[in-house]
């Protein structure tokens, strides 16, 4: 009886995320439809801009399904920027290299903390809040200058356009516009789909969701909680990594003040796309649409032109308190329940 | 239960990281304005008065500018747009210093609908991936023209890319971009920091000649943030001058572009050495905090040097180092002029009727001093008028 209430409230959750955006979507089409909202390059957009984001909060959404937190991964992007900016700018490492480096220390970061949280028991806020100001002061100690990343390379994978040749426009420079993606969004979709399925389909997976959903009695189940707690923040440390990136490959730059605020944008869209804070109830793809909100939010504000771009936060804010809200309604009517 | 707290800990946190996150990203502190802001008067300017409309400052600095550059005279003019109304993408840095805000308004006022100009303005919030963002929604709404004042120098390459695949112009202001190919972008107009310098030194020289102090200068250079662009130039003209001079460089220190820094330098200074009687702040915060740090010493700040005073230099003539300026604690302010408003506006006008733009030029900057000896300064060649700042001048100013 409980599994299937547990269900319910995540399709439901994921089902108001969906059909918001589309709302919006739609309204903003309607709104902007001068100005071109309607063009398909600007909804590829949301996923041009947000790769890295979209990465990072698919592993959001993972962690926050075990129960945990984790703050440490815009500093965490910030130093992988840095590192990958350093290593092939100044230390002549090559891409690939630079790339596999960069991942390694995902690796490496998410051991650590997985350790620390799931073998000695500590709060993974705190926990990834010594992990954040960690990541932060590295990137400031390797540099605080700004390192501008051309190396040939990772830069012919970054800017490499694929180009759909289809709903081309003529614009009014006299160029035909055809909508167009980089290998960054199919990477970071690729990811998405590949966490769907090991959440949805895998012993792992269905641990991660028991666990969250209660720990005590995953562990009378016979689950190695520890294990799998321990396992889930490394591979977070990785995935956290991978977005690092593919955010560096948008922005091609190492530098300190990068992704500030990052992990704080992965929760808003993990929450926004139905993820419950307390574990248990979560869908990567809910993320993903919460992501696009974002997004979508960003592009009218963009769009308008006059308003302070400052209301993306305070939009994502009421967001955010109507989701908490509902989320908690949801709790209480479980435990009646 | 206590899951259920943890989750209500989290709430707060969540939402207190996202108010906090606003506020430190808005007032960019002097620890993080190192590498954030490459730009002039990054530093949190003091000062009081808000911009005011830019009309004034326009025929102020007309003025100003009209011994130097009597040829263009119309460079302070906003060059209205007929026909149909042009779409200008302005990508923004921020509003984290009040010369941010002072250029901002400028834009927008010169690129105002009564001009014939529809501005699509974006605050970055300092962040260089908002900004990107914000070049691709403009690329999206097909505008006329893209103005970009870049949060960074680098990572512009592909963004630029894509406007240009586009066919959109895209005039940089402010910094530089750093880009592989610099026809990625149409043209950059920014501040000439070398020469506001060269200008400070060369008032200096020019004061000390005509008031016929022959004595050792023993100057202290207390530095902007130590690789910003501001700082790079300005300490490169004092060298230069110090050495031709044969000024004594009595100390050589960042006061980092803040008022609390450059008086703890200053202090620190006047305690190791006596004599000083020149100190070149590389903007107006360090000059206050070098002012204050001076009279607390029991010396006095002012412009008779040859009776022992201390004579204060400084750059950015925002409006509170103009009020220094004013009552002769600062002797010459250089300005750093934020106002590029009405020269874009020429430059978009420029570019509708075909024709080509210098690829990188500087805009036009005065210098300032309440002391009437020196008129004019003379840099390579070109001479540069001095700006006598009385009150009217301080309350025509924009900023």
């Amino acid at each position: 009886m409980k599994k299937f209430k547990d269900i319910d409230t995540n399709k439901f959750l994921l089902a108001i995320t969906i059909v918001m955006f589309f709302l919006m979507y739609i309204a903003g089409m309607i709104i902007f439809n001068k100005q071109g909202f309607a063009k398909p390059q600007v909804f590829l957009n949301l996923f041009v801009n947000n790769a890295g984001l979209i990465v990072i909060a698919t592993s959001m959404t993972m962690v926050m399904i075990i129960g945990g937190i984790d703050i440490s991964v815009g500093s965490l992007v910030a130093m992988d920027c840095m590192i990958l900016g350093d290593l092939m700018m100044n230390k002549n490492w090559g891409a690939w290299t630079a790339m596999l480096f960069v991942l390694l220390i995902g690796l490496v970061y998410g051991s650590v903390q997985g350790f620390l949280i799931s073998y000695l028991g500590i709060q993974p806020f705190i926990i990834t809040l010594a992990g954040m100001f960690f990541g932060r002061g590295m990137t400031a100690v390797i540099s605080t200058q700004m390192i501008s990343i051309t190396n040939e390379t990772f830069a012919a994978i970054a800017q490499k356009k694929i180009t759909i040749p289809l709903f081309g426009t003529m614009n009014k420079h006299g160029k035909m516009m055809y909508p167009f993606i980089y290998p960054s969004v199919i990477i970071a979709l690729v990811i998405l789909v590949v966490m769907f399925v090991v959440l949805k389909y895998t012993k792992f997976g269905r641990s991660i969701y028991a666990i969250g959903g209660n720990e005590q009695s995953a562990m009378l189940m016979g689950l190695n909680v520890k294990k799998t707690k321990f396992c889930v923040y490394v591979l977070d440390g990785f995935l956290a990594s991978i977005g690092g990136i593919l955010f560096c490959m948008n922005t091609m730059a190492g530098f300190v003040e990068q992704a500030k605020g990052f992990e704080m944008d992965a929760i808003a869209g993990a929450v926004i796309g139905g993820t419950l804070l307390t574990g248990g109830v979560g869908n990567v793809f809910g993320s993903l649409f919460g992501c696009m909100i974002r997004g979508t939010i960003e592009s009218f504000i963009s769009f308008q032109g006059t308003l302070s771009s400052w209301w993306v936060r305070i939009t994502i804010a009421l967001l955010l308190t109507f989701f908490i809200v509902l989320q908690s309604i949801f709790q209480k009517i479980k435990a009646k329940n | 239960m206590k899951r259920k707290a943890l989750a209500i800990f989290m709430c707060t946190a969540m939402a207190a990281g996202i108010m906090t996150g606003c506020g430190s990203s808005a007032s960019t502190t002097p620890s993080e304005a190192p590498a954030a802001s490459e730009a002039p008067a990054a530093s949190e300017a003091a000062s009081s008065e808000a911009p005011a409309a830019s009309e004034a400052a326009s025929t102020e600095a007309a003025s100003t500018e009209a011994a130097a550059e009597a040829g263009e005279s119309a460079a302070d003019e906003v060059a209205k747009n007929d026909g149909e109304v042009l779409n200008i993408g302005f990508a923004q840095v921020g509003a984290e210093s009040d010369w941010r805000t002072a250029c901002t308004d400028s834009v927008k006022s010169a690129f105002s609908a009564e001009n014939g100009y529809n501005l699509i303005f974006n605050d970055a919030q300092q962040k260089q991936e908002n900004q990107i963002k914000a070049i691709r929604d403009f690329i999206s709404q097909d505008v006329d023209y893209i103005i970009l004042d870049p949060v960074t120098e680098t990572g512009w390459d592909q963004p630029l890319q894509e406007a240009a695949d586009a066919g959109i112009p895209v005039i940089v202001v402010d910094r530089m971009v750093d880009v592989s190919d610099s026809s990625l972008y149409t043209a950059w107009i920014g501040s000439d920091f070398e020469l506001e310098g060269k200008k400070a030194c060369a008032y200096l020289k020019a004061y000390l000649d005509a008031k016929g102090f022959t004595d050792t200068v023993n100057i202290v250079d207390i530095q902007g943030t130590i690789g910003a662009s501001a700082q790079i130039g300005r300490t490169a003209a004092f060298d230069a001058a110090a050495k031709e001079n044969g000024w004594n460089v009595v100390s050589q220190q960042t006061g980092e572009f803040t008022q609390a820094k450059g008086q703890e330098v200053m202090e620190s200074i006047l305690k190791q050495s006596d004599d000083v009687n020149v100190v070149y702040c590389e903007n107006d915060n360090e000059a206050f905090g070098a002012r204050d740090a001076i009279e607390a010493a029991g010396k006095k700040v002012g412009t008779d040097i040859a009776n022992g005073d201390i004579i204060i230099m400084s750059f950015d003539a925002t409006n509170a180092g103009l009020t220094d300026t004013l009552d002769g604690s600062i002797l010459v302010n250089t300005e750093c002029n934020p106002l590029y408003g009405p020269v874009l506006t020429q430059y978009v006008q420029k570019l509708k009727a075909g024709e080509t733009l210098d690829h990188d030029s500087y805009i036009a900057e005065s210098q300032f001093s309440a002391d009437d000896t020196v008129t004019s300064v003379n840099v390579d060649g070109t001479d540069y008028a001095v700006t006598l700042l009385t009150q009217d001048v301080l309350n025509a100013r924009a900023y």
